[in-house]
Formats: C-alpha cells, structure tokens, sequence
C-alpha cells in the first residue's frame, strides 16, 4: 500500500476566547492519499476550515494546536521552522478559498500575483514566470488570457475570478490542493464548470485534493473518500461508494436526506433539527446526541470509539458497532 | 486602455467639480464681503471712515448696483488677480499673500513631509508589534500629539532647545546676521530651495536649524493623526483574505507587509494625510507666531487685530483654493494607488 501524502493525526484545536475557551478540533484523524479528491464534510461550523488552515499553519492567533501532528509527505508539518513552513506553503500545498472575490488582492493584477508566487517557488525568471501564469490561466479555459493577466480583480467576475485562483493554486507543481467551498460564492450556473475543471486538472496534473463543503452531492460526484465531521470530530470515514451506499452514522444519513438540489444555492443542511454545540468539548457522551433520532442512554453518558465496519469504513456510532443502524 | 480612459475621465469629473466648488466658494467669501455687513463700504474703508468716503466707495465696491451684477464684478476681479487693498498697507491684498506665501509653503511642506514620513512608518511599526510596549509606547505618544495644543508645544520646545540647550535658534527664519555675511539671493522665495540653488551652504545650514522646532511643532498633530490611522488600517488590511491568501502562498513576510499590506493600508491614510494638510494650514497660523515666523499666518493675525476686511477675505478665499487644491490632488494620487475608484 502506498503512503498517504497526508496523515492528520488526532488532531486538537483549541481557541481561545473572551468568553473562554473553544475546543472546535477534537481528536481529527484522516490521510489522503496522493492524487486522490478526498471530501471533507459537514454543517457550518464543525470545523472544516480550521482544519484546512492548520495544514498550512494558517490559523487564527487566537487558535492553538493543543495536540496531534500532521505530517506531509512524511515531514511533521507542526514541527518544521517558519522558513521551511514557508516554502511549503504555495510550493507544495496551495488552496483556494471560498470567495475569490476577496481572496486576491485588490490594488495587484492577477498577473503580478501569479508572477510573484511562481518565482517564489519555482525561482523562475520574471518573463518565464509569465509564460507559466499565462498556460495555467489558458488551461483553467480563461480566454484572452494577456487581458487577464492585466487585469485587476475587479475587473473580472467571479467565475473568471476563481478560475484564476485555480491557476495560482496549480502553477507550482504542488502535490496537495486544499479546496474550502471553491463554488459555494458563486453563481449556481457555473458551480458545476469549476468542479468539473477542477476534477479535470486535478487529474491531468495528479495533485491530491482535499475538497472541503457542506454538500455531500458535490462530494458523491467527485470525492474518492470522505471524512464526515460533526462538532470537531469524525463521525464517519471512508470510501465514498460505501458510505453513499450504506451510511453508517445517523449524522451522515441526514446530511444525505439534506443533499441540496443541483442548482440551489447555500441551503446549509437544515433537515437536522437543532444546531451544532458552540463548544462540543463541554457536553458528555455523544457529541451528536442531542440531535439523533436513534439516541439510546448509552449514547449520553460514553463517548463513541471509532468502530471498522471494513478496511476503508469506519464510523462512531453504538448502532453501527451493533450493526444495526437500518 | 479602457482603464486609462476611465481614469482620465475620472480624473476631468474631479476637475469640474472643483471648478464648481471654487465657484461655490467665491459666492460665499462675496456674500461674505458685500452682502452680509449691514455697510460694507465703512467696513472696506475701515474704523475711520467719513460719510463722504463711504458714498465713494459705495460707488467704487458697486454697492448700488444688484447683487447678480455686483457677483459677476467681484468675480472679474478676483480673477484678474485685483483681491481689493489691504487697509493697514495700503498695497493689493493678492501681492501681500504672494510676498508672505513662500514663508509659509516652505514650513507647511517641510511639516507635512516629516509627518508623512514619520507617521507611516511609526503606524506600520506599532501595528507589526501590536500588543507589545512599543506598540504601548506609540499609541500614547500619539494621543500626547493629538492633544497637545501647537503653540503650548512651541514654547516647550523654545524653553528646552534654545534656553536649556542652547543648540537651536528661537525664532524666525534666518539669523539676522546672515543678511550681512550670507544674503539668501531670493529666487523662489522658499530658503531651503534658494539657498540650494545658490550654494549658499552657509545659509542653507541656518535656514535648517530655525526649521527644525517649527517645523516639528507643525508636524506633532499630523503625525501623530496619520500614524494612529496607518497602524489601524495596516491591522485592518492584515486581517483581510487577500494578505491570508499572500501568507498561504508563501510570500515573504516583509513583502506582504511593507509592499502588499502596505499599498491597501495607504489609500484609507492618504484620506487623513488631505484633512491634516488642511489642519496644519490652520495649525501654522499659530506656530509661526510662536515662532516670528514671517507668513501668512502673520499676516492674517495682524489683518484680524487691525480688521482689515479685504485682506482677510483675500486669505479666506486663498486658503479654500488651497483646501480644493490639496483635496483633488489627494483624490488623483488615490486613482493612481487603487484601480477601483475611478469606476465608482
Ligand atoms: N476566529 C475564531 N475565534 C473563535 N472561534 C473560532 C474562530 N474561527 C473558528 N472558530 C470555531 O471553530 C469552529 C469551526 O470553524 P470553521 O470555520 O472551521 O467551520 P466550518 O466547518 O469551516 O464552517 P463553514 O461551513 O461555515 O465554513 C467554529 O464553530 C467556531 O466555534
Ligand atoms: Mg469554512
């Protein structure tokens, strides 16, 4: 077998706060495997984000790593020093955030902001930088990309936007793509076309990806594996087709009963009834249970272990170390 | 292209509309002038006035004539340069601000640089340490320079430098020996630039040294107000996605703050950079009477003392073109830092 690229090891993120302290990562474990799309799912505010960051140590000042390790291609990410991290940053590992719209500079052209991070990292010469930019920006399927790359971001609209953010993020050769929400700001029509692109040159160029969103159905249709998160914590882990087919966590059947129409845009998941713990460190038991319909006593007074129902699917729920969730 | 279009014509809009300002402006300083006194002719002719120089003047001023018509002269002459005769010199208003102007411009520059300078870069250092003494130290420092009344400054500094040290002059601009050892050959009228000019660096030294404590009086406020601004946009933009998004490609650190981070704080502090100007034009009236210093501000404190009405309405009008002037240049600049503006 081959050695994941990724490996987040019981991972813990704290924050710190006015109102005191926020456990929002509690014990996170997952790898991703070297060109693989590998989802990460949930409701707002489980942790999906922050657990993007700290793969790139970009995490609020307020929030610390009070545990675990991530290590990338077999470096401890948590433990390299700032000059290493940074190299790393952009040159192995890009992502591409949720609204392109803010997430470029707006007083820089798009091209003087590719330019710079390719010669960054891949310490080209300034003309050769931009013959790179401007290949990435044509394969992303930008036309009249010499416009573009002159261009200041407000001068383009959102699907342009992020199709140029997409060729930033693939322009340095890098081996993992971090992707938080890469369609949820934008026009529905073209959500799709991103996804599609990105699956395309994902493949062409055999990055992994990490795909972060609330919508399992663009995770169905692109996603190798998925992680299921609920309050800081997995509750389900494994193959996509086998936890499509048969999910084995209550939380992950009524993310699947939420799936929002193709077409529609933001509906975070509002079939569960009831919301997510601000700070789930506080409650006993099941972080879930509050919200599950199959609640059982147990469930409020143990926490659940990761239960293997197979070699690639796993899930923290009593019922399915019962087997008998359906 | 398109862009430059679009700046240029941007760039036209702001011109017109300060045209329409300053027109805006001339109508007030005439109401000002002829309208609102309930007999303007006593008050252009001054406390001694006798009732037959009044009827003259009376003609003279217009005043008999409508108000459209009485505008419409007004302006001539305020554009034919003819800004009436100061009562106390007896010579042309315009001519008086014009001899004082350089005296003035000089300090208000030098001032404003050493604010600028200053403040940018103290507000860039105090944001980077947020949270730390230095940091501490700065925010106090500028409320200290906020509060600080000009003139109380100009004193202390007089008390400290001249009579405790004895290492700067007190007052004026040059020393009065100078006029007999090193003349200053007047070209421009600003010391610094005609000392230059005529390498005259015996003079050059001197005009340096009586601009050092004006000149720092004049900055405190607009540096202390520019670099309070410079530290909370610099951690405002700092918290903004785009730097994130710098950060997450691994740009260098100095980069995404000093030319990144840099370039969208500038914008919000080049607003406050155009209203200090504004204040420190203010500001210099008092400092240069704190330190003799022969400008306008003079000038306008003895025209007040004396109510010389037509040249304090000469200054009025001179200080708002200046104000309309400093406020489309700042709006120029600001189209040339950030691309957007021109489109709103
Ligand atoms: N700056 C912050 N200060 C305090 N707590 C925070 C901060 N950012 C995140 N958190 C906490 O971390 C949790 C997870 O946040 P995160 O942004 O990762 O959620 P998410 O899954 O990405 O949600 P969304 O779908 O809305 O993007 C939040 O519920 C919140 O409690
Ligand atoms: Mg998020």
């Amino acid at each position: 077998m081959r050695d994941p690229i990724l490996r987040i090891e019981d991972l813990h993120i704290e924050f710190r706060t006015s109102r005191g302290v926020i456990h929002a990562l509690q014990g996170v474990t997952f790898d991703v495997m070297p060109g693989e799309i590998f989802g990460v799912v949930g409701e707002t505010g489980c942790g999906k984000t922050i657990t993007g960051l700290s793969v790139l140590r970009l995490l609020p000042r307020s929030a610390r790593i009070t545990q675990g390790n991530i290590r990338f291609e077999g470096v401890d990410l948590l433990k390299i020093s700032q000059r290493e991290m940074r190299s790393i940053r952009g040159g192995k590992i890009s992502i591409i955030f949720q609204d392109p719209s803010t997430s470029m500079n707006p007083l820089f052209t798009i091209g003087f902001q590719m330019n710079k991070v390719i010669r960054e990292h891949l310490k080209f010469s300034r003309e050769k930088a931009r013959e790179r930019a401007l290949t990435m920006l044509a394969a992303t399927g930008l036309p009249d990309v010499e416009r573009i790359y002159d261009s200041y971001p407000h001068q383009l609209s959102g699907g342009m936007l992020q199709r140029a953010m997409i060729a930033l993020a693939l322009s340095c050769e890098h081996s993992l793509l971090i992707a938080d929400e890469p369609t949820t700001a934008l026009d529905v029509t073209i959500q799709s076309q991103i996804l599609q692109l990105m699956r395309e040159l994902q493949q062409k160029l055999g990055v992994a990806m990490i795909l972060i969103t609330h919508n399992l159905g663009v995770v169905a249709n692109m996603c190798d594996r998925l992680v299921v998160l609920y309050a800081g914590r997995v509750v389900e882990i494994g193959e996509s087709r086998s936890i499509f087919e048969n999910p084995q966590h209550p939380y992950t059947r009524g993310l699947m009963s939420a799936i929002p129409a193709p077409g529609s845009r933001g509906n975070r998941l509002s079939a569960i009834p009831g919301n997510v713990p601000i700070d789930p460190g506080a409650l006993k038991g099941c972080v879930f249970a509050p919200r599950c319909a199959f609640v059982m006593p147990r469930c409020l007074k143990e926490s659940p272990v990761m239960f293997h129902l197979s070699k690639d699917h796993a899930s923290t729920c009593f019922l399915a170390e019962r087997g008998d969730l359906f | 292209m398109l862009m430059n279009l679009q700046k240029a014509e941007y760039i036209l809009r702001r011109l017109l509309t300060s045209v329409f300002v300053l027109l805006g402006l001339t109508v007030i300083t005439f109401f000002i002038a002829r309208v609102v006194p309930s007999n303007a002719a006593a008050l252009y002719i001054g406390p001694k006035a006798r009732p037959e120089d009044i009827e003259r003047v009376t003609k003279l001023l217009g005043l008999d004539k409508p108000l459209p018509v009485q505008y419409l002269v007004y302006m001539r002459d305020v554009l034919k340069g003819d800004w009436g005769t100061s009562i106390s010199s007896k010579r042309p208003v315009l001519q008086e601000i014009a001899s004082r102007f350089p005296a003035t411009f000089e300090l208000l520059c030098t001032a404003m640089i050493i604010a600028v300078a200053t403040g940018i870069v103290v507000g860039v250092i105090s944001a980077q340490w947020q949270g730390k003494w230095l940091d501490i130290l700065v925010r106090a420092a500028s409320i200290v320079g906020v509060s600080v009344p000009a003139f109380w400054l100009g004193l202390l500094l007089q008390i400290l430098f001249f009579r405790n040290l004895n290492i700067l002059p007190l007052s004026g601009r040059v020393d009065s020996d100078l006029r007999f050892t090193h003349p200053i050959m007047v070209t421009t009228g600003i010391y610094l630039i005609d000392a230059i000019i005529h390498q005259n660096w015996v003079a050059l030294k001197d005009v340096c040294l009586h601009m050092i404590l004006p000149a720092l009086t004049l900055a405190a406020y607009p540096a202390s107000l520019i670099a309070r601004m410079t530290r909370a946009t610099m951690l405002e933009v700092q918290s903004q996605d785009y730097i994130r998004t710098a950060r997450a490609y691994g740009l260098k650190e100095s980069f995404i703050v000093y030319i990144l981070a840099l370039k969208n704080a500038i914008s919000p502090t080049l607003t406050v950079i155009g209203l200090t100007l504004a204040y420190a034009l203010t500001g210099s009236f008092f400092v240069e009477i704190v330190f003799n210093w022969p400008g306008l501000g003079m000038f306008t404190v003895r025209s007040l003392l004396n109510l010389d009405y037509p040249a304090i309405m000469g200054i009025t009008l001179f200080g708002a073109i200046g104000y309309v002037l400093i406020n489309l240049l700042v709006d120029i600049v600001q189209t040339w830092i950030d691309p957007r503006i021109s489109l709103s």
